[in-house]
Protein backbone atom coordinates (compact mmCIF):
# COMPACT_ATOMS: atom_id res chain seq x y z
CA UNK A 1 0.00 0.00 0.00
CA UNK A 2 2.82 2.59 1.15
CA UNK A 3 4.43 2.28 -2.16
CA UNK A 4 1.81 4.19 -4.11
CA UNK A 5 1.86 6.44 -1.36
CA UNK A 6 4.37 9.43 -1.14
CA UNK A 7 5.48 10.34 2.02
CA UNK A 8 6.48 13.61 1.58
CA UNK A 9 7.57 15.70 -1.38
CA UNK A 10 11.11 16.47 -2.18
CA UNK A 11 11.49 20.14 -1.06
CA UNK A 12 13.39 20.57 -4.58
CA UNK A 13 10.52 19.48 -6.25
CA UNK A 14 8.13 22.05 -4.90
CA UNK A 15 10.27 25.01 -4.92
CA UNK A 16 10.43 24.34 -8.64
CA UNK A 17 6.68 23.94 -9.16
CA UNK A 18 6.45 27.07 -7.53
CA UNK A 19 8.77 29.09 -9.17
CA UNK A 20 7.52 27.87 -12.99
CA UNK A 21 4.02 28.08 -12.55
CA UNK A 22 3.48 28.12 -16.26
CA UNK A 23 5.28 24.35 -16.49
CA UNK A 24 3.63 23.29 -13.78
CA UNK A 25 0.51 23.95 -15.34
CA UNK A 26 0.92 22.32 -19.17
CA UNK A 27 1.95 19.00 -17.05
CA UNK A 28 -0.74 18.78 -14.41
CA UNK A 29 -4.02 20.80 -15.69
CA UNK A 30 -5.39 20.33 -12.67
CA UNK A 31 -3.18 22.65 -10.69
CA UNK A 32 -5.02 25.93 -9.86
CA UNK A 33 -4.28 28.39 -13.05
CA UNK A 34 -2.50 31.03 -10.87
CA UNK A 35 -1.45 30.32 -7.36
CA UNK A 36 -1.96 33.41 -5.51
CA UNK A 37 -1.59 30.86 -2.69
CA UNK A 38 0.91 31.48 0.53
CA UNK A 39 3.07 28.28 0.76
CA UNK A 40 3.29 26.83 4.61
CA UNK A 41 5.59 25.71 6.51
CA UNK A 42 5.45 24.22 10.08
CA UNK A 43 8.50 23.26 12.24
CA UNK A 44 8.13 20.84 15.50
CA UNK A 45 5.25 22.35 16.92
CA UNK A 46 3.76 21.58 19.44
CA UNK A 47 0.53 22.05 21.53
CA UNK A 48 -0.71 21.30 25.45
CA UNK A 49 -3.80 22.08 26.75
CA UNK A 50 -2.71 21.47 30.38
CA UNK A 51 -1.76 17.78 30.67
CA UNK A 52 -3.07 17.10 27.65
CA UNK A 53 -0.35 17.05 24.90
CA UNK A 54 -2.20 17.58 21.42
CA UNK A 55 0.26 17.76 19.33
CA UNK A 56 3.90 16.39 19.82
CA UNK A 57 5.81 17.48 16.89
CA UNK A 58 4.30 18.66 13.62
CA UNK A 59 6.69 19.11 10.54
CA UNK A 60 4.85 19.89 7.31
CA UNK A 61 5.33 21.71 4.26
CA UNK A 62 2.40 22.72 2.30
CA UNK A 63 3.26 24.40 -1.71
CA UNK A 64 1.31 27.44 -2.97
CA UNK A 65 -2.08 27.01 -4.09
CA UNK A 66 -2.25 23.20 -2.85
CA UNK A 67 -4.83 21.07 -1.26
CA UNK A 68 -4.65 19.45 1.67
CA UNK A 69 -7.17 17.70 3.36
CA UNK A 70 -6.41 16.62 7.63
CA UNK A 71 -8.42 13.41 8.49
CA UNK A 72 -7.91 11.99 11.80
CA UNK A 73 -9.86 10.36 14.67
CA UNK A 74 -12.11 12.59 16.70
CA UNK A 75 -9.95 15.03 19.29
CA UNK A 76 -6.79 13.89 17.60
CA UNK A 77 -6.44 17.47 17.33
CA UNK A 78 -6.66 18.73 13.57
CA UNK A 79 -9.24 21.43 14.95
CA UNK A 80 -6.00 22.46 17.40
CA UNK A 81 -3.70 22.82 14.47
CA UNK A 82 -6.06 24.68 11.96
CA UNK A 83 -6.90 27.20 14.69
CA UNK A 84 -2.85 27.47 15.11
CA UNK A 85 -2.31 28.26 11.37
CA UNK A 86 -4.95 30.40 11.98
CA UNK A 87 -3.35 32.40 14.73
CA UNK A 88 -6.30 31.78 17.28
CA UNK A 89 -4.29 29.56 19.92
CA UNK A 90 -0.68 30.36 20.94
CA UNK A 91 2.08 28.13 19.68
CA UNK A 92 3.64 25.97 22.82
CA UNK A 93 6.68 24.83 20.29
CA UNK A 94 7.90 25.51 17.40
CA UNK A 95 7.13 27.77 14.55
CA UNK A 96 4.68 28.23 11.57
CA UNK A 97 5.52 30.35 8.59
CA UNK A 98 4.02 31.90 5.30
CA UNK A 99 6.42 32.43 2.60
CA UNK A 100 5.48 35.87 2.51
CA UNK A 101 4.51 38.73 5.03
CA UNK A 102 1.25 38.23 5.80
CA UNK A 103 -1.68 40.74 6.62
CA UNK A 104 -4.35 39.25 8.52
CA UNK A 105 -6.85 39.42 5.50
CA UNK A 106 -4.56 36.95 3.60
CA UNK A 107 -5.79 33.90 5.85
CA UNK A 108 -9.44 33.12 6.35
CA UNK A 109 -11.38 30.83 8.18
CA UNK A 110 -14.41 28.72 8.07
CA UNK A 111 -16.11 26.59 10.70
CA UNK A 112 -19.03 23.86 10.52
CA UNK A 113 -20.87 26.96 12.14
CA UNK A 114 -21.63 29.31 9.74
CA UNK A 115 -21.10 32.09 12.74
CA UNK A 116 -23.20 34.81 10.24
CA UNK A 117 -24.26 37.60 12.44
CA UNK A 118 -27.84 36.90 12.70
CA UNK A 119 -28.98 40.55 12.53
CA UNK A 120 -27.21 41.53 10.05
CA UNK A 121 -28.43 41.12 6.21
CA UNK A 122 -26.91 38.61 3.97
CA UNK A 123 -24.61 41.55 2.01
CA UNK A 124 -23.41 42.80 5.10
CA UNK A 125 -22.51 39.50 6.72
CA UNK A 126 -19.98 39.13 3.66
CA UNK A 127 -18.53 42.69 3.76
CA UNK A 128 -17.46 41.87 7.64
CA UNK A 129 -15.19 39.71 5.54
CA UNK A 130 -13.08 42.48 3.96
CA UNK A 131 -11.29 43.09 7.35
CA UNK A 132 -9.86 46.43 7.25
CA UNK A 133 -11.19 47.56 3.92
CA UNK A 134 -14.74 47.34 5.27
CA UNK A 135 -15.25 51.28 4.97
CA UNK A 136 -13.67 51.36 1.71
CA UNK A 137 -15.96 52.67 -1.30
CA UNK A 138 -16.05 49.15 -3.19
CA UNK A 139 -17.07 46.97 0.10
CA UNK A 140 -20.75 46.86 -1.08
CA UNK A 141 -19.05 45.45 -5.04
CA UNK A 142 -16.81 43.67 -3.61
CA UNK A 143 -19.33 41.69 -1.25
CA UNK A 144 -22.12 41.53 -4.13
CA UNK A 145 -18.98 40.07 -6.47
CA UNK A 146 -18.31 37.52 -3.82
CA UNK A 147 -21.91 36.92 -3.41
CA UNK A 148 -22.07 36.00 -7.39
CA UNK A 149 -19.40 33.71 -6.56
CA UNK A 150 -21.49 31.01 -4.70
CA UNK A 151 -24.65 31.63 -6.15
CA UNK A 152 -26.80 33.52 -3.90
CA UNK A 153 -26.84 37.19 -5.48
CA UNK A 154 -30.90 36.85 -4.87
CA UNK A 155 -30.79 36.68 -1.06
CA UNK A 156 -28.42 39.71 -0.72
CA UNK A 157 -30.99 41.52 1.17
CA UNK A 158 -32.42 38.40 3.27
CA UNK A 159 -31.95 37.73 6.93
CA UNK A 160 -29.66 34.72 7.64
CA UNK A 161 -32.45 33.11 9.68
CA UNK A 162 -34.31 32.13 6.44
CA UNK A 163 -31.57 30.69 4.48
CA UNK A 164 -30.97 26.85 4.76
CA UNK A 165 -27.57 25.10 6.46
CA UNK A 166 -26.12 24.91 3.07
CA UNK A 167 -27.38 28.88 2.59
CA UNK A 168 -25.67 29.76 5.18
CA UNK A 169 -22.43 28.31 4.36
CA UNK A 170 -22.59 29.44 1.39
CA UNK A 171 -22.75 32.89 3.14
CA UNK A 172 -20.07 31.98 5.46
CA UNK A 173 -18.12 30.96 2.04
CA UNK A 174 -18.56 34.30 0.65
CA UNK A 175 -17.61 36.06 3.47
CA UNK A 176 -14.32 34.27 3.86
CA UNK A 177 -13.48 34.70 -0.35
CA UNK A 178 -14.30 38.55 -0.10
CA UNK A 179 -10.93 39.22 0.86
CA UNK A 180 -9.09 37.19 -1.49
CA UNK A 181 -7.65 35.40 0.86
CA UNK A 182 -4.13 33.43 0.42
CA UNK A 183 -4.82 30.74 3.03
CA UNK A 184 -8.34 29.77 3.33
CA UNK A 185 -8.22 26.77 6.71
CA UNK A 186 -12.14 24.51 6.17
CA UNK A 187 -13.15 23.01 9.90
CA UNK A 188 -15.22 20.91 8.84
CA UNK A 189 -17.23 23.57 7.27
CA UNK A 190 -19.81 20.76 5.56
CA UNK A 191 -20.22 18.48 8.81
CA UNK A 192 -23.34 19.61 9.54
CA UNK A 193 -25.16 19.38 5.86
CA UNK A 194 -27.07 16.75 4.21
CA UNK A 195 -25.74 14.33 1.65
CA UNK A 196 -26.62 16.17 -1.61
CA UNK A 197 -25.94 19.53 -0.01
CA UNK A 198 -22.52 18.70 0.68
CA UNK A 199 -21.66 17.18 -2.62
CA UNK A 200 -22.93 20.44 -4.18
CA UNK A 201 -20.55 22.49 -1.24
CA UNK A 202 -17.76 20.29 -1.93
CA UNK A 203 -17.73 20.85 -6.10
CA UNK A 204 -18.31 24.67 -5.21
CA UNK A 205 -15.09 24.39 -2.53
CA UNK A 206 -13.34 22.80 -5.92
CA UNK A 207 -14.71 25.50 -7.90
CA UNK A 208 -13.61 28.76 -5.94
CA UNK A 209 -10.11 26.60 -4.86
CA UNK A 210 -9.61 26.15 -8.92
CA UNK A 211 -10.53 29.83 -9.52
CA UNK A 212 -8.59 31.48 -6.95
CA UNK A 213 -5.67 29.51 -6.55
CA UNK A 214 -5.39 29.54 -2.36
CA UNK A 215 -4.01 27.49 -0.32
CA UNK A 216 -6.59 25.61 1.34
CA UNK A 217 -6.75 23.45 4.73
CA UNK A 218 -9.79 21.10 4.76
CA UNK A 219 -10.41 19.17 8.08
CA UNK A 220 -13.17 16.55 7.48
CA UNK A 221 -13.96 13.96 9.45
CA UNK A 222 -15.44 12.09 5.62
CA UNK A 223 -12.62 10.34 3.93
CA UNK A 224 -14.29 9.73 0.52
CA UNK A 225 -14.46 14.27 0.67
CA UNK A 226 -10.94 14.15 1.35
CA UNK A 227 -9.66 11.86 -1.17
CA UNK A 228 -12.49 13.47 -3.90
CA UNK A 229 -11.09 17.57 -3.21
CA UNK A 230 -7.85 17.31 -2.14
CA UNK A 231 -4.23 16.85 -3.87
CA UNK A 232 -2.86 14.84 -0.64
CA UNK A 233 -4.64 13.62 2.27
CA UNK A 234 -2.65 13.80 5.92
CA UNK A 235 -3.38 11.29 8.86
CA UNK A 236 -2.89 12.90 12.14
CA UNK A 237 -2.50 10.40 15.18
CA UNK A 238 -0.83 10.64 18.51
CA UNK A 239 -0.35 14.24 17.59
CA UNK A 240 2.21 13.66 15.12
CA UNK A 241 1.28 13.44 10.55
CA UNK A 242 1.12 9.43 11.02
CA UNK A 243 0.87 9.05 7.04
CA UNK A 244 1.28 11.69 4.31
CA UNK A 245 -0.78 10.03 1.07
CA UNK A 246 -0.69 12.05 -2.49
CA UNK A 247 -3.87 12.07 -4.47
CA UNK A 248 -2.59 12.20 -8.50
CA UNK A 249 -6.28 11.44 -9.77
CA UNK A 250 -6.77 14.17 -12.23
CA UNK A 251 -9.48 16.62 -12.09
CA UNK A 252 -12.74 16.94 -12.53
CA UNK A 253 -12.70 13.52 -10.38
CA UNK A 254 -14.92 10.93 -10.57
CA UNK A 255 -16.58 10.28 -7.32
CA UNK A 256 -16.59 6.29 -6.80
CA UNK A 257 -13.83 5.47 -9.27
CA UNK A 258 -11.85 2.69 -8.41
CA UNK A 259 -8.58 4.85 -7.93
CA UNK A 260 -10.60 7.35 -5.35
CA UNK A 261 -11.76 3.88 -3.53
CA UNK A 262 -9.10 2.61 -3.24
CA UNK A 263 -6.79 5.40 -1.79
CA UNK A 264 -10.03 5.75 0.13
CA UNK A 265 -10.01 2.05 1.99
CA UNK A 266 -6.15 2.72 2.66
CA UNK A 267 -6.68 5.91 4.63
CA UNK A 268 -9.43 4.34 6.25
CA UNK A 269 -7.54 1.33 7.18
CA UNK A 270 -4.34 3.17 8.39
CA UNK A 271 -7.80 5.20 10.59
CA UNK A 272 -9.02 2.24 11.79
CA UNK A 273 -5.54 0.89 12.88
CA UNK A 274 -4.93 4.07 14.75
CA UNK A 275 -8.42 3.38 16.68
CA UNK A 276 -7.33 -0.08 17.32
CA UNK A 277 -4.55 1.04 19.07
CA UNK A 278 -6.54 2.66 21.53
CA UNK B 1 -40.70 36.81 26.98
CA UNK B 2 -42.64 38.41 24.15
CA UNK B 3 -40.75 36.68 22.16
CA UNK B 4 -41.98 33.15 23.27
CA UNK B 5 -46.04 34.10 23.30
CA UNK B 6 -45.69 35.25 19.35
CA UNK B 7 -43.62 32.55 18.10
CA UNK B 8 -45.94 29.87 19.78
CA UNK B 9 -49.03 31.36 18.01
CA UNK B 10 -49.87 28.36 15.57
CA UNK B 11 -50.22 30.21 12.55
CA UNK B 12 -54.02 28.74 12.12
CA UNK B 13 -55.00 31.35 14.78
CA UNK B 14 -54.13 34.20 12.77
CA UNK B 15 -57.06 35.64 11.25
CA UNK B 16 -55.11 39.07 10.02
CA UNK B 17 -58.34 40.95 9.78
CA UNK B 18 -60.23 39.94 12.93
CA UNK B 19 -57.21 39.79 15.16
CA UNK B 20 -57.22 43.10 15.85
CA UNK B 21 -60.67 43.33 16.79
CA UNK B 22 -60.86 39.49 18.73
CA UNK B 23 -58.86 40.83 21.73
CA UNK B 24 -61.48 43.59 22.76
CA UNK B 25 -64.36 41.56 22.71
CA UNK B 26 -63.24 40.48 26.10
CA UNK B 27 -63.10 43.47 27.56
CA UNK B 28 -66.03 45.07 26.12
CA UNK B 29 -68.22 42.56 27.45
CA UNK B 30 -67.12 43.08 30.81
CA UNK B 31 -68.20 46.83 30.79
CA UNK B 32 -71.75 46.21 29.32
CA UNK B 33 -72.20 44.07 31.96
CA UNK B 34 -70.89 46.02 34.42
CA UNK B 35 -73.53 48.98 33.41
CA UNK B 36 -75.95 46.65 33.21
CA UNK B 37 -75.25 45.07 37.19
CA UNK B 38 -74.97 49.34 38.17
CA UNK B 39 -77.97 50.49 36.51
CA UNK B 40 -80.39 47.34 37.88
CA UNK B 41 -78.86 47.81 41.07
CA UNK B 42 -77.45 44.11 41.21
CA UNK B 43 -74.27 46.17 42.03
CA UNK B 44 -74.80 49.17 44.47
CA UNK B 45 -72.73 52.20 42.98
CA UNK B 46 -71.13 52.53 46.71
CA UNK B 47 -69.25 49.50 45.91
CA UNK B 48 -68.91 50.24 42.13
CA UNK B 49 -69.71 53.05 40.50
CA UNK B 50 -71.35 52.53 36.97
CA UNK B 51 -68.66 52.63 33.97
CA UNK B 52 -70.87 55.83 32.74
CA UNK B 53 -70.75 57.64 35.79
CA UNK B 54 -66.93 56.94 35.49
CA UNK B 55 -66.67 58.60 32.11
CA UNK B 56 -68.72 61.49 33.78
CA UNK B 57 -66.45 61.86 36.79
CA UNK B 58 -63.05 61.78 34.08
CA UNK B 59 -65.31 64.21 31.79
CA UNK B 60 -65.53 66.72 34.63
CA UNK B 61 -61.76 66.22 35.81
CA UNK B 62 -60.71 66.79 32.36
CA UNK B 63 -62.79 69.82 32.38
CA UNK B 64 -61.30 71.49 34.93
CA UNK B 65 -57.57 70.20 34.13
CA UNK B 66 -56.74 68.37 37.25
CA UNK B 67 -56.66 65.37 35.23
CA UNK B 68 -54.76 65.99 32.69
CA UNK B 69 -51.97 68.38 35.46
CA UNK B 70 -51.99 64.47 37.29
CA UNK B 71 -51.51 62.17 34.74
CA UNK B 72 -48.54 64.48 33.52
CA UNK B 73 -47.18 64.76 37.11
CA UNK B 74 -47.39 60.77 37.02
CA UNK B 75 -46.00 60.12 33.60
CA UNK B 76 -43.19 63.05 34.53
CA UNK B 77 -42.07 60.75 37.35
CA UNK B 78 -42.36 57.41 35.89
CA UNK B 79 -40.17 59.14 33.07
CA UNK B 80 -37.42 60.85 34.68
CA UNK B 81 -37.25 57.81 37.19
CA UNK B 82 -37.09 54.96 34.42
CA UNK B 83 -34.57 57.00 32.74
CA UNK B 84 -32.41 57.86 35.73
CA UNK B 85 -32.66 53.87 37.03
CA UNK B 86 -32.89 52.12 33.71
CA UNK B 87 -29.42 54.48 32.52
CA UNK B 88 -27.55 53.73 35.93
CA UNK B 89 -28.40 49.64 35.55
CA UNK B 90 -27.67 49.63 31.72
CA UNK B 91 -24.27 51.22 32.67
CA UNK B 92 -23.58 48.51 35.41
CA UNK B 93 -24.86 45.60 33.22
CA UNK B 94 -22.55 46.78 30.28
CA UNK B 95 -19.58 47.55 32.68
CA UNK B 96 -19.89 44.18 34.30
CA UNK B 97 -20.54 42.18 31.36
CA UNK B 98 -18.09 43.47 29.48
CA UNK B 99 -15.01 43.43 32.56
CA UNK B 100 -14.40 40.74 34.74
CA UNK B 101 -12.54 43.31 37.15
CA UNK B 102 -15.75 45.84 37.65
CA UNK B 103 -17.99 42.43 37.86
CA UNK B 104 -15.86 41.17 41.18
CA UNK B 105 -15.99 44.41 42.24
CA UNK B 106 -19.71 45.35 42.02
CA UNK B 107 -21.94 42.59 41.40
CA UNK B 108 -22.01 40.63 44.50
CA UNK B 109 -22.81 43.94 46.14
CA UNK B 110 -25.34 44.68 43.99
CA UNK B 111 -26.98 40.91 44.18
CA UNK B 112 -27.24 41.91 47.92
CA UNK B 113 -29.18 45.00 47.75
CA UNK B 114 -31.11 43.14 45.01
CA UNK B 115 -32.82 40.79 47.99
CA UNK B 116 -34.08 43.93 49.60
CA UNK B 117 -37.77 44.78 48.69
CA UNK B 118 -37.16 48.50 47.39
CA UNK B 119 -40.33 49.21 48.26
CA UNK B 120 -39.55 48.59 52.09
CA UNK B 121 -37.53 51.52 52.08
CA UNK B 122 -40.27 53.73 52.10
CA UNK B 123 -39.91 54.69 55.59
CA UNK B 124 -36.46 55.47 54.74
CA UNK B 125 -37.22 57.48 51.92
CA UNK B 126 -39.55 59.63 53.36
CA UNK B 127 -37.13 60.39 55.91
CA UNK B 128 -34.80 61.10 53.62
CA UNK B 129 -36.41 63.20 51.16
CA UNK B 130 -39.60 64.32 52.66
CA UNK B 131 -42.52 64.03 50.39
CA UNK B 132 -40.17 65.77 47.95
CA UNK B 133 -40.24 64.63 43.97
CA UNK B 134 -37.07 62.75 44.49
CA UNK B 135 -38.37 60.02 46.75
CA UNK B 136 -40.71 59.12 44.08
CA UNK B 137 -38.01 59.05 41.36
CA UNK B 138 -35.51 57.31 44.08
CA UNK B 139 -37.89 54.65 44.58
CA UNK B 140 -38.68 54.13 40.74
CA UNK B 141 -35.45 54.58 39.45
CA UNK B 142 -34.31 52.22 42.70
CA UNK B 143 -37.70 49.37 41.41
CA UNK B 144 -36.10 49.98 37.50
CA UNK B 145 -32.93 49.57 37.99
CA UNK B 146 -32.30 46.07 38.86
CA UNK B 147 -34.44 44.24 36.19
CA UNK B 148 -32.27 46.34 33.69
CA UNK B 149 -28.85 45.39 35.33
CA UNK B 150 -29.38 42.17 35.38
CA UNK B 151 -31.07 41.59 32.18
CA UNK B 152 -28.30 43.18 30.21
CA UNK B 153 -25.95 41.26 32.27
CA UNK B 154 -27.40 38.54 31.19
CA UNK B 155 -27.85 39.67 27.63
CA UNK B 156 -23.56 40.35 27.25
CA UNK B 157 -22.87 37.28 28.94
CA UNK B 158 -24.68 35.34 26.51
CA UNK B 159 -23.64 36.21 23.52
CA UNK B 160 -22.53 33.29 21.44
CA UNK B 161 -18.52 33.61 22.32
CA UNK B 162 -18.34 32.06 18.58
CA UNK B 163 -19.51 35.24 17.17
CA UNK B 164 -17.49 36.76 18.97
CA UNK B 165 -14.18 34.58 18.06
CA UNK B 166 -15.38 35.31 14.22
CA UNK B 167 -15.91 39.40 14.39
CA UNK B 168 -11.75 39.11 15.98
CA UNK B 169 -11.21 37.01 13.25
CA UNK B 170 -12.36 39.60 10.83
CA UNK B 171 -10.34 42.12 12.29
CA UNK B 172 -13.16 43.72 14.54
CA UNK B 173 -11.80 46.30 16.68
CA UNK B 174 -13.15 46.61 20.21
CA UNK B 175 -15.82 49.17 19.39
CA UNK B 176 -17.30 47.49 16.48
CA UNK B 177 -16.86 43.99 18.02
CA UNK B 178 -19.44 45.81 20.80
CA UNK B 179 -21.70 47.52 17.88
CA UNK B 180 -21.64 44.95 15.29
CA UNK B 181 -21.70 41.69 17.61
CA UNK B 182 -22.02 42.32 21.59
CA UNK B 183 -25.06 44.95 21.64
CA UNK B 184 -27.20 43.27 19.33
CA UNK B 185 -27.08 40.48 21.04
CA UNK B 186 -27.35 41.25 23.91
CA UNK B 187 -30.54 43.40 23.08
CA UNK B 188 -33.44 40.67 23.15
CA UNK B 189 -32.38 40.28 26.43
CA UNK B 190 -31.98 43.82 27.49
CA UNK B 191 -35.62 44.65 26.23
CA UNK B 192 -37.13 41.82 28.54
CA UNK B 193 -35.46 43.46 31.13
CA UNK B 194 -36.86 46.95 30.06
CA UNK B 195 -40.89 45.40 30.08
CA UNK B 196 -40.30 44.19 33.46
CA UNK B 197 -38.89 47.23 34.53
CA UNK B 198 -41.92 49.35 32.92
CA UNK B 199 -44.29 47.11 35.43
CA UNK B 200 -42.25 47.54 38.30
CA UNK B 201 -42.13 51.65 37.30
CA UNK B 202 -45.61 51.77 37.90
CA UNK B 203 -46.74 49.94 40.94
CA UNK B 204 -43.88 51.49 42.21
CA UNK B 205 -45.21 54.98 41.62
CA UNK B 206 -48.64 54.11 42.86
CA UNK B 207 -47.62 53.08 45.90
CA UNK B 208 -45.61 56.01 46.22
CA UNK B 209 -47.91 58.53 45.37
CA UNK B 210 -50.50 56.77 47.37
CA UNK B 211 -48.49 56.78 50.53
CA UNK B 212 -46.99 60.08 49.91
CA UNK B 213 -47.43 62.64 47.37
CA UNK B 214 -49.46 65.94 46.37
CA UNK B 215 -49.97 65.30 43.54
CA UNK B 216 -49.93 62.94 40.80
CA UNK B 217 -52.50 59.67 40.09
CA UNK B 218 -52.14 58.09 43.39
CA UNK B 219 -52.89 61.68 45.38
CA UNK B 220 -55.76 62.04 42.75
CA UNK B 221 -56.77 58.72 44.25
CA UNK B 222 -56.30 58.53 47.88
CA UNK B 223 -57.87 62.34 47.72
CA UNK B 224 -61.27 61.04 46.04
CA UNK B 225 -60.98 58.00 48.45
CA UNK B 226 -61.69 61.00 51.72
CA UNK B 227 -64.41 62.54 49.84
CA UNK B 228 -66.14 59.44 49.21
CA UNK B 229 -65.51 59.88 45.43
CA UNK B 230 -65.80 56.08 44.40
CA UNK B 231 -66.16 56.90 40.80
CA UNK B 232 -63.02 58.82 40.51
CA UNK B 233 -60.52 56.36 42.88
CA UNK B 234 -62.35 53.73 40.18
CA UNK B 235 -60.86 56.36 37.21
CA UNK B 236 -57.40 56.66 38.94
CA UNK B 237 -57.10 53.05 38.76
CA UNK B 238 -58.48 52.48 35.16
CA UNK B 239 -55.76 55.15 33.88
CA UNK B 240 -53.04 53.34 35.53
CA UNK B 241 -53.71 50.07 33.87
CA UNK B 242 -54.42 52.19 30.43
CA UNK B 243 -50.82 53.70 31.12
CA UNK B 244 -49.19 50.37 31.67
CA UNK B 245 -50.73 49.05 28.49
CA UNK B 246 -49.44 52.26 26.50
CA UNK B 247 -45.69 52.16 27.99
CA UNK B 248 -46.20 48.10 27.13
CA UNK B 249 -47.12 48.51 23.96
CA UNK B 250 -44.49 51.20 23.43
CA UNK B 251 -42.00 48.61 24.46
CA UNK B 252 -43.01 46.05 21.65
CA UNK B 253 -43.22 48.33 19.17
CA UNK B 254 -39.44 49.40 19.53
CA UNK B 255 -38.55 45.65 20.02
CA UNK B 256 -40.14 45.07 16.92
CA UNK B 257 -38.56 47.64 14.91
CA UNK B 258 -35.00 47.18 16.42
CA UNK B 259 -35.26 43.12 16.76
CA UNK B 260 -36.83 42.74 12.80
CA UNK B 261 -34.12 39.95 11.94
CA UNK B 262 -35.38 38.00 14.56
CA UNK B 263 -37.29 34.83 13.50
CA UNK B 264 -39.67 35.37 15.86
CA UNK B 265 -40.17 39.32 14.64
CA UNK B 266 -40.63 38.10 10.78
CA UNK B 267 -43.45 37.82 8.52
CA UNK B 268 -43.72 34.87 7.60
N1 LIG C 1 -9.42 25.28 24.40
C1 LIG C 1 -9.16 24.03 24.84
N2 LIG C 1 -8.93 23.81 26.14
C2 LIG C 1 -8.65 22.57 26.60
N3 LIG C 1 -8.59 21.47 25.83
C3 LIG C 1 -8.82 21.63 24.51
C4 LIG C 1 -9.11 22.90 23.95
N4 LIG C 1 -9.29 22.76 22.62
C5 LIG C 1 -9.11 21.44 22.36
N5 LIG C 1 -8.82 20.77 23.49
C6 LIG C 1 -8.54 19.32 23.57
O1 LIG C 1 -7.58 19.01 22.61
C7 LIG C 1 -7.87 17.78 22.00
C8 LIG C 1 -7.97 17.95 20.50
O2 LIG C 1 -9.09 18.73 20.19
P1 LIG C 1 -9.47 19.11 18.71
O3 LIG C 1 -8.32 19.74 18.05
O4 LIG C 1 -10.72 19.91 18.78
O5 LIG C 1 -9.77 17.68 18.08
P2 LIG C 1 -10.42 17.32 16.68
O6 LIG C 1 -9.39 16.52 15.99
O7 LIG C 1 -11.61 16.47 16.97
O8 LIG C 1 -10.77 18.58 15.98
C9 LIG C 1 -9.13 17.26 22.64
O9 LIG C 1 -8.78 16.32 23.61
C10 LIG C 1 -9.74 18.48 23.26
O10 LIG C 1 -10.43 18.12 24.42
MG1 LIG D 1 -12.63 19.44 15.45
Amino acid sequence: MQTALRTSLPETELASRANFAPQARMLREERPLQTSGLPLSIRGLRKSFGDNEVLRGIDLYIPAGQFVAIVGKSGCGKSTLLRLIAGLEKIDAGSISFGDAVQPEDIRVMFQEPRLLPWARVLSNVEVGLGRDRASADAHARAEKALTEVGLTDKRDQWPSVLSGGQKQRVALARALVSRPRVLAFDEPLGALDALTRISMQRLLERVWRDQGFTAILVTHDVSEAVALADRVLVIDEGRIAHDVTVNAARPRQRGSAELASLEGSILSHLLSADDRT
Amino acid sequence: MSLIDTVSLPRSFRLPRVDGLIQWIVPLAIIAIWQVASVTGFVPTRVLPAPSDVVLAGWKLLLSGELVRNIWVSFWRASIGFLIGGSIGFAFGLANGLSQLSAKLTDTTLQMVRNVPHLALIPLVILWFGIDESAKLFLVALGVFFPIYLNTLHGIRTVDPQLIEMGRIYGMTDSELFRRVIFPGALPSIFVGIRFALGIMWLTLIVAETIAASSGLGYMAMQAREFMLIDVVVLSILIYALLGKLADSASRVLERLTLSWHPAFQKR
